[in-house]
Formats: structure tokens, sequence, C-alpha cells
């Protein structure tokens, strides 16, 4: 597929990964933020192809791996009510709730489908006008171009008998919580490719300027990884202290217009509990008042409901980038992505799963912040 | 959960007052959204998301960024016959 195969290319990822070997001077930590990222690194062996200067921490990115456990809660109640068909990513299925997942609700009768497209949920409510069609909207800045329209067009359509559970989070603030703590190590960012795409990177200038740290949007495919690296290695190498884009052909700087301006029209800003993180400030997206009536929460009377982590699990440090998956006791003992404790377990764009499935457990203990 | 994938535009039509199109992902072909890329045109490439194009591929940069890449590549071959032994 052009645009693909040419990214892939194993000559040209070794001669970039040797431009950083001669680039780099002294130890540097970067944080790839987006879960996707962290899974194609980890598949590709990128991680252990890099210089050992280079140390790769692992972001909060994963949309699934971040839905506070009391929203899995509200759609586990919503989709154990006879009048409902439940929509939802198909990763969002196997994510435990406290003590269930979507899954067991549909092994139970529960009339739960996996959904290509948010528009594929919107044609289910008008297959169906006796039934109640629920959307589970979950994820970053990408994702939230389509939920939204899922909206407007059951509007349009006049369905009486559509609405949405609303999950969503920016990236922006969870860079800014980071970049913030006390026990911060990161020095570069890879920014996510895909939310850029959408957003642009008109935001990020100002975090790069209160911080002190350079940023660079980077893509998907190993070589457009590899290329972020160099950027922003470049950048640390050079003491330039900048917004990069290694990613041109998908992103630009003021990203898609008309997607954020139909995201401000249905969205707006709130703050958002993350999973393993907590709650940060004006983090995530919620539905505009003026869509009460699309809204599945106020709908089906959920929003009292709440849940309480794993003690066991250790994401939320996982999430920050202060620790890695094999230092949590429990990994790959008991939680497996068979039976996962926490989220970054479940989604294949979590780190943990990452590990575990590409056998980086046995990877020497690298040193990190005591916390 | 970010994931998308290039795809070529290769049919462009209306349904239930949307822009959509037929794309073309390697003779896979679906169906997509457009109505956030108004201007794409049948020939181009889309970057796509759960069903929905997010961006148009800029050709221009991609041949720009790829010509880089390849040159850095090739320095580095020579570099490394260099310092071969």
């Amino acid at each position: 597929m052009k645009y693909m195969d040419e990214y892939r290319d194993a000559e040209l990822v070794k001669g970039v990964i040797e431009k950083i070997r001669r680039t780099v001077t002294r130890p540097w930590v970067l944080m790839e933020i987006c879960g996707g990222q962290t899974h194609a690194i980890v598949r590709h062996g990128i991680d252990q192809l890099l210089p050992p200067e280079i140390e790769l921490v692992h972001g909060p990115g994963c949309p699934v791996c971040v839905t506070p456990l009391e929203l899995i809660d509200k759609a586990l109640a919503i989709a154990a009510r006879p009048d409902v068909i439940f929509c939802s990513y198909g990763d969002m299925l196997r994510v435990p709730g406290t003590g269930r997942d979507l899954f067991s609700i549909k092994a139970q009768g529960g009339d739960v489908r996996v959904v290509y497209s948010p528009l594929d949920a919107v044609k289910l409510a008008k297959q169906n006008p006796d039934k109640q069609v629920v959307f589970f909207a979950i994820g970053f800045e990408t994702t939230a171009p389509p939920n939204v329209m899922s909206i407007l067009q059951a509007q349009r359509l006049g369905l009486t008998n559509f609405s949405i559970l609303v999950s969503h989070v920016r990236v922006p603030p969870a860079i800014k919580a980071i970049l913030g703590s006390p026990s911060n190590r990161v020095q570069g960012f890879l920014l996510a490719g895909h939310v850029s795409a959408v957003m642009g990177y008109w935001e990020y200038p100002p975090l790069v300027d209160e911080f002190q740290i350079p940023m660079v949007v980077t893509g998907f495919e190993p070589l457009d990884i590899v290329q972020g690296i160099l950027k922003t290695v470049e950048l640390l190498e050079a003491g330039k202290i900048e917004v990069a884009n290694a990613y041109s052909r998908a992103v630009n700087f003021d990203g898609n217009l008309p997607a954020q301006k139909t995201i401000n029209q249905v969205f707006e800003e709130v703050d958002r509990k993350w999973r393993g993180i907590g709650m940060i400030p004006m983090s995530g997206w919620g539905l505009r008042p003026e869509f009460d009536a699309f809204n599945a929460e106020k709908r089906f009377d959920v929003e009292a409901i709440t849940a309480d982590e794993s003690p066991l699990c250790i994401a939320g440090q996982i999430l920050q980038g202060l620790k890695k998956p094999h230092h949590c006791p429990a990994f790959g003992k008991q939680c497996t992505p068979e039976n996962p404790l926490g989220a970054t377990m479940v989604s294949t764009e979590g780190a943990c799963a990452a590990y575990y499935r590409y056998g980086r457990d046995r990877i020497p203990q690298v040193l990190l912040a005591d916390n | 959960m970010c994931l998308a994938i290039p795809g070529k535009i290769v049919e462009i039509f209306e349904r239930d007052g949307l822009k959509m199109a037929k794309v073309d992902y390697g003779n896979i072909f679906r169906e997509t959204c457009l109505e956030y890329v108004p201007e794409a045109q049948v020939g181009e490439y889309c970057v796509v998301h759960v069903g929905f194009a997010i961006s148009v591929m800029n050709e221009e940069d991609a041949q720009e960024s790829l010509a880089l890449l390849k040159e850095i590549s090739d320095i580095e071959e020579e570099l490394g016959k260099e310092d071969a032994p």
C-alpha cells in the first residue's frame, strides 16, 4: 500500500538509527505519548535497536487504558438492559470493570455489538426503532470528529433512540500533567501523529515554552518513528526548544479546521478522571448541555456509579512513564492479557500487553525514579 | 486506538446528507465519510480512522521527506564503510 510500504523499509530504518547513534552524546529520556506508537516500537524492536543512551518511556495515550473504571461500570449497567443495543469499538469489550466486562454481558444475553464506525451505530438505531442504541464514545482527539458526527447525523435523521456514553480525553492536558509532576523524567516528547492530523500542533508551543522541552509530531510506521526520535535527539543535542513536525505528509500546523469546529459545536472541555492516574483538570470532552437528549449517562440515570481500582496494579505509574511494565510484581503472574488486572494489560496498545506479548519481561532493570 | 491507514479515493457520492467515498486500501474497498475533508478529490490519498477521512495526504511532503531519509541512509552507509576495519 502506498504511503505505508515505503515507510517499512528496513534499510532506511537502519540508516536513520545509525544517524541517531552518531548524533547522541549523552543519555536522553523520550516519551511517546501514543499507545499505537508504543505498540509499533515494541513490535518492531525499535526500543532494542536504539543506542543505549536513548530511553523510551511509554505515555498514557491509550484511550482504552485510561477510560475510568466507573465509566466501564456505567457501560456495563446500560449494556445489561434488555431494551438496549450497546455498540462499541472492539478493543473495549475485554476491559474489566468491577468484576465483569462487556463480553460477559454479551454472554449473559446482552445485545453488545462491535462497530467499525460510529455511523454503523446510527444505522442500527435507524433500523431498530423499538430499541435504544447506545454508542460507547471513547477516544482521544483523533476519534472525536467521527464520534461527534454520529450525534449530528442522528439529529439530522430525527432519531430519538440514539445516545452516546462519552469518555473523551485530550493529549495536551496529559502532557502538562506529566511534565508538571515533581518526579517527571521526560526530556523530549514524540507527539501523536493522528491526534495532530485532527488538531494540528498549535496547542504545543506554550507547553514547550513553559517546560523548556522539545516536542516532535511523529507518525506510526517504523521509519516515521525513528525519524521522530532522530529529530527529537537533534533538537536536544543542539539545545533547541521547539515543536517540529516529522509527519508532514499527514499533519500541518493548523490541523483539520472543519473537524475542530464540529468537535467544539458538540463537545465542551470538562475535568476527566484517567484510569490509574486520577483527575486531570479540563483534560476531557463531554457533551454540551444542548445535546443532553443524546447523553446516555443522563438518559439511563447512571451518573452516580463510582468504583475503586485494584490495589495490585501499578498502571498509573506506568502510564506516567515512572515505571516499566516488568517492574510490577503482578506482571505476567496474577496479571496477563487473559486475566488482566488493569487496562494497560487489556488493550494491545497498553504498554503491559505489548511487553508481555513481545517478551520484554527480561530486560535489565533501568534506573528509575524513586516514588 | 488512534490508528489510521492511508487509502485512495476511487469514487465520491452522497448518502443520508453525508459526503461519502469508496476508498481503496490495496484492493480492499470500504466506504469512508469525507465530511471533514470536503476538498478531497478522486485519486487522492486520505488518512482514514474509524470510517472517516481525517486528512488528505500531502504528496509533495511525502516525497521530500522520503528523499531526505534516503539521503541520511546513504550517508550513514558510506560512513559505516569508512569505519570498517
